[in-house]
């Protein structure tokens, strides 16, 4: 049988151009296994929902250190809702304040990782939070 | 309706989201995915499938890329499977193909979808050819399917498209690498990328005399070396007349042989696959070869061993039925 693979979008909205943050991320989740679709820079909203769509991801994960997070986070939430995807597993990470965390995770965000978090500690939650919904997956059918 | 019939027939209606899920469902060989073909397979076939390889970064992606801009000028509708190697280690893949490509992310005549490898047995091939009959079932004119030119699951996926770029590049190996390769042999079309870095010259008149010591005269189509920047998009026009000239060249009957045998090929390839998994899988044969080998029997006795057992099981089967419908579910 062919094992199903976690499918992750790694994704970075907006205008700041770091991205060594998000390539760390990108393959660490590739050494836990999982299927990892990096989109590179400036990515719109439309375009990382667009991406997440033709690619069918599980995940999307997204990355920000310029501080727009409150104003982009919730459009690419939004954007994915448009094209059907609102089930995705959404995660973010960045810079971002503990009462942006909070108010991001009302949205639709599973889960934001903040400064400092472990790359592993990223990966383990996406591994069993997936392994979770598979799991109720099958027990629905 | 079951899933397997709504979504075929959402594909068939043009419904966009229905072609990215049934691709997951034949990677990940989803039981649902066989009836939902059945269902589909009627509108397979309109679409012309290019494949392009080549050994890692010789600009496969770039090219890819570039070829689509023009198809889009001509208004075909363009869809893309990019494959990448998964890691034999950990089993992940980082999917970066499309970066290439981003300036057609939001054009709705162009779909790009990236595939790992997975490095299973003739499992890549499989998924690969049938993610392309997804994109041409829904109608895309052109389907482009990339992998690098790394292994025999890479080249099998190509070998699958109606016309095959064999992409290199100055400083990507010369000629000889190309032949020892089978580079040479899978090409219908030789590109010679980058040709703004010094060295592309020479690489096109190396390939050039390759390509005449191999075929001189004992085949009908003589493998053109194309040579093109895709990094600047000079010269990619001159790729895009090749794969015409190809599509001429195989047009009518030598197009309905070559594509006939190409089925024949992937349901053998189905075959073995469902023999091994039933062999290795559900007989669970694996515990009778760790003990014949642990008491002391040669590889070869154990393969005989096996191999009759399953001969005793098959003799009693019926010859298959050549009803078209037969064995559907
Ligand atoms: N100078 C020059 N560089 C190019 C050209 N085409 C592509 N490149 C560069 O070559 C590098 C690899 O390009 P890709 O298109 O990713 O190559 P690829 O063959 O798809 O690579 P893999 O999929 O990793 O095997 C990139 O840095 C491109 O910018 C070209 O025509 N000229
Ligand atoms: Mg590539």
């Amino acid at each position: 049988m062919v094992e199903r693979k976690i499918r992750v979008l790694v994704g970075k909205p907006g205008l700041d151009g770091h991205d060594r943050g998000a390539k760390i991320v990108a393959s660490v989740l590739r050494d836990h296994g999982m299927e990892v679709i990096y989109t590179g820079l400036h990515k719109t909203p439309e375009m990382i929902a667009e991406i997440a769509v033709q690619e069918d991801v599980d995940v999307v994960g997204l990355s920000i250190l310029s501080g727009a997070h409150m104003e982009l986070f919730p459009r690419v939430r939004k954007a994915l809702e448009e094209r059907g995807l609102g089930q995705v597993l959404l995660v973010g990470g960045g810079i971002i304040p503990k009462d942006d965390m909070r108010e991001l995770e009302r949205e639709g965000f599973a889960k934001l990782f903040g400064p400092g978090t472990k790359t592993d500690d990223i990966a383990n939650y996406i591994t069993d939070e997936m392994s979770r919904r598979w799991a109720k997956e099958g027990a629905d059918v | 309706m079951t899933p397997a019939a709504s979504l075929a027939e959402k594909l068939l209606a043009g419904e966009r989201s229905a072609v990215p899920r049934l691709i997951s469902w034949a990677e990940n060989a989803d039981e649902r995915f066989p009836a939902a073909l059945a269902r589909i397979f009627g509108r397979v076939g309109g679409a012309w499938r290019t494949g392009v390889t080549g050994p890692p970064g010789v600009g496969k992606s770039t090219l890819v890329n570039e070829l689509a801009r023009l198809f889009r000028e001509r208004e075909r509708t363009v869809g893309i499977l990019a494959v990448d190697p998964s890691s034999p280690f950990t089993g992940g893949a980082l999917l970066g193909d499309r970066i290439r490509m981003e300036e057609r992310t939001l054009d709705a005549g162009v779909f790009i979808r990236s595939m790992a490898s997975r490095g299973s047995h003739g499992g890549l091939a499989l998924a690969a050819v049938d993610a392309c009959d997804v994109m041409d079932a829904f109608g895309f004119d052109e389907v482009v399917v990339e992998t690098v030119g790394v292994g025999q699951a890479e080249y099998d996926v190509v070998s699958a498209a109606d016309t095959v770029l064999v992409v290199l590049c100055p400083g990507a190996g010369d000629s000889i690498q190309a032949m020892k390769a089978g580079l040479l042999e899978v090409a219908d079309v030789l590109v010679v990328n980058k040709s703004d870095v010094s060295g592309a010259d020479r690489l096109v008149t190396d390939l050039e005399e390759a390509v005449h010591i191999r075929t001189a005269g004992r085949t009908e189509w003589t493998t053109p070396v194309v040579a093109c920047s895709a990094g600047t998009g000079k010269g990619v026009e001159g790729v895009v007349e090749a794969i015409e000239t190809h599509r001429g060249f195989l047009a009518g009957d030598r197009k309905e042989r070559l594509r006939a045998e190409k089925r024949i090929l992937q349901v053998r390839r189905k075959v073995s696959e469902r023999l091994s998994e039933a062999v290795w899988g559900s007989l669970g044969y694996l515990r009778t070869v760790e003990t014949l080998l642990r008491n002391g029997a040669t590889p070869y006795d154990v393969a005989a061993r096996v191999m009759t057992t399953i001969s005793a099981k098959l003799v009693d089967e019926n010859p298959p039925s050549t009803d078209p419908g037969a064995g559907r579910p």
